[in-house]
């Protein structure tokens, strides 16, 4: 079904049909140019994507520590993986943990933002550059800062807290049951890019509706409940599937707070950074070829069932997914 | 109107303009309040954005003494900091390896990917469908799949450590910007490309002279969009340069500062705020150009 309508969405404009059809010449398709211009995503494809995924399924089942031949050992990587490895549950565990909390968090707070920011007449230039700033920030700094203002010892934020009558503020990447929280407001922090899709949904909203639903007497929640919110479907939907392929590969932030505040217990220790340690610490590359997959398939099912569900909630106005 | 209220008698008059003038006030007074709460809503999240920026740049002028009292105001400033950044690490060849970088990438995104992106959206061929259902494929496709393979292809080619792992990718096209751009090309009107092919217009004379110049908004947002990745990404370094010191870029660099020992935490936010700042002056400076490139990409309608 989805696939049907995201195929009648690409399908090409009908040209030349209708009255003018007949009058207008018809052009050779240039294929020789078309083949030149598509040749680097050509070469892309075979060199960067096809070849490397069917490398990196056959490895998947055997031994590889790349200065030796990949020797085939079956099915035992992924007998490892499931039975025998509980860094691979640990992770898994944390990034389940994480995606269940903050991909909802952040498509609230983007619409919460997003809608706070069609409000002023006044100034609204400036609060948006504000708003959208943080997510300029390089990842790198960006975890860097957060690991130090959040240190309870040295990082101003606590004392904020404290001067604020919380009297003993949370630890955060120091302590293991915090940690993940700290990344999670890193994460809001830097919610601008998805927002500025949130507040274009937005202000695409024809004010008509919202006239008509006032006339009706609707209150403000319900005009946000029952035309914006319906409207905006489309953009939520797209923020959750990518919110799920991007949780899922988390890695730099975790990567690089929890080698500032050495986090001996793996709580921001996740699944795409048990694929780095396997690969490019341990060079148990086979292993770690297995791990993709698995992560490859689980997105996979993850975005097939969220697109299934898409009928029952997602409201296309125009009946189909691409413009 | 008048006919109206000459029907009622005066004080009647006075009663009804009395009433619609409250009103009016009351109106105008809930407008004011409404004012007034959405600008300190506004206000109050404005200060919880901005709250690490200034954070990291106070702490960024500190000694290195104050650095580690939790205090919120900088006494005295130390503006030596940002000039000693410079001696303390390599800070200036971290920047320039991270410019070189992103310049490089961002010529080879651009260069390989208008072409695609022109003949999916501009020229009706046999299977051009499916090759955007495939790109837009290869776009959910997590980067850890192809890593290893494409890692161990840079290793057999004595690629590691150099730039070229970061760089030669890029040209051979960005399924992200590809996709950009078709959406933007596909709103050129298409007559336009019909009245030139009528005169006789080469496909490729086309594409650079007429398509190209359009789409400037849309070319401009990729740019600006591969040249932020590239200066932001810090998984790609990590794999392929972080051997070799002397490739390191400022996001690798700012990682391994602790395990430089002489340097200090003030310092880091000192780094930090470098490190940032010319992302966030190119903001400034380019803010139309990357809204319209986020919102382009954002499933609208």
């Amino acid at each position: 079904m989805q696939k049907s309508k995201a195929m009648a969405a690409f399908s090409p404009r009908k040209r030349g049909e209708g009255a003018l059809a007949p009058a207008r010449k018809k052009l050779k398709v240039p294929y020789i140019f078309i083949f030149l211009c598509m040749s680097p995503w050509i070469f892309g494809i075979i060199i960067f994507t096809a070849y490397p995924m069917i490398a990196s399924f056959y490895q998947s089942f055997t031994k590889f520590n790349l200065i030796d031949k990949p020797e085939w050992i079956g099915l035992d990587n992924f007998h490892r993986m499931f039975f025998e490895d509980d860094d691979f549950w640990k992770a898994v565990w944390n990034t389940l943990w994480i995606s269940a909390i903050s991909i909802p968090l952040r498509i609230c707070f983007a619409l919460l933002t997003a809608w706070i920011l069609t409000k002023p007449k006044l100034g609204k230039n400036i609060y948006r550059t504000i708003f959208f700033l943080p997510s300029m920030v390089p990842t790198v700094a960006a975890s860097m800062v957060f690991t130090y203002i959040f240190n309870p010892a040295y990082g101003p934020i606590n004392r904020i807290l404290e001067a604020i009558g919380i009297k003993e503020p949370p630890f955060w990447f120091m302590d293991p049951k915090w940690s993940k929280w700290g990344l999670i407001i890193l994460g809001l922090w830097g919610i601008g890019d998805t927002m500025i899709i949130y507040l274009a949904g937005l202000l695409d909203v024809p004010k008509s509706l919202y006239e008509a639903a006032s006339l009706e007497g609707a209150t403000g929640w319900q005009q946000f409940r029952y035309v914006t919110l319906p409207l905006m479907t489309p953009v939520i939907f797209f923020s959750f599937v990518t919110g799920v392929i991007g949780s899922f590969q988390y890695f730099t932030q975790a990567y690089v707070a929890s080698g500032q505040v050495n986090d001996y217990s793996h709580s921001m220790y996740f699944y795409a950074t048990h694929i780095y340690f396997s690969a490019f610490r341990a060079y148990e590359m086979g292993y770690a070829s297995a791990l993709a997959w698995v992560l490859l398939v689980i997105t996979l099912i993850c975005t097939l069932i969220i697109l299934r569900t898409q009928k029952r909630w997602v409201h296309y106005p125009n009946g189909s997914l691409f413009k | 109107m008048s006919n109206v209220l000459s029907h009622l008698s005066a004080e009647k008059v006075a009663e009804i303009e009395l009433h619609s003038r409250q009103a009016r006030r009351k109106k105008r007074w809930r407008d004011f309040l409404e004012m007034v709460g959405n600008h300190s809503i506004l206000i109050t999240f404005s200060v919880i954005f901005l709250m690490p920026l200034y954070l990291v740049f106070v702490v960024s002028v500190m000694s290195k003494g104050q650095a580690e009292t939790r205090s919120l105001w900088p006494s005295p400033w130390v503006w030596h900091n940002y000039v000693e950044i410079f001696t303390a690490v390599p800070f200036l060849k971290w920047t320039l390896n991270t410019l070189f970088i992103s310049v490089l990438t961002t010529i080879g995104t651009v260069v390989s990917s208008v072409p695609p992106a022109y003949v999916l959206s501009r020229l009706q061929w046999r299977g051009r469908n499916t090759t955007f259902v495939i790109i837009l494929g290869t776009m959910m496709l997590p980067g850890q799949v192809t890593m290893i393979p494409v890692y161990i292809i840079f290793s057999r080619l004595h690629w590691i450590p150099s730039f070229l792992p970061l760089i030669v990718p890029s040209f051979f096209s960005s399924a992200f910007s590809i996709f950009l751009l078709r959406q933007f090309f596909t709103s050129i009107p298409d007559e336009i490309s019909d009245a030139a092919r009528i005169d006789g217009c080469s496909e490729f004379k086309l594409m650079m002279r007429i398509v190209v110049p359009l789409a400037k908004p849309a070319i401009s947002a990729i740019a600006l969009f591969s040249f932020l990745d590239s200066w932001n990404d810090f998984f790609g370094p990590l794999l392929y340069i972080v051997e070799n010191e002397n490739l390191w870029t400022l996001g690798i660099g700012l990682n391994q500062f602790q395990g430089i020992h002489h340097v200090d935490r003030n310092m880091m936010m000192t780094a930090s705020v470098l490190f940032m700042l010319p992302v966030i002056v190119i903001f400034f400076f380019s803010q139309k150009v990357f809204i319209e490139g986020v919102t382009l990409t954002g499933v609208k309608g």
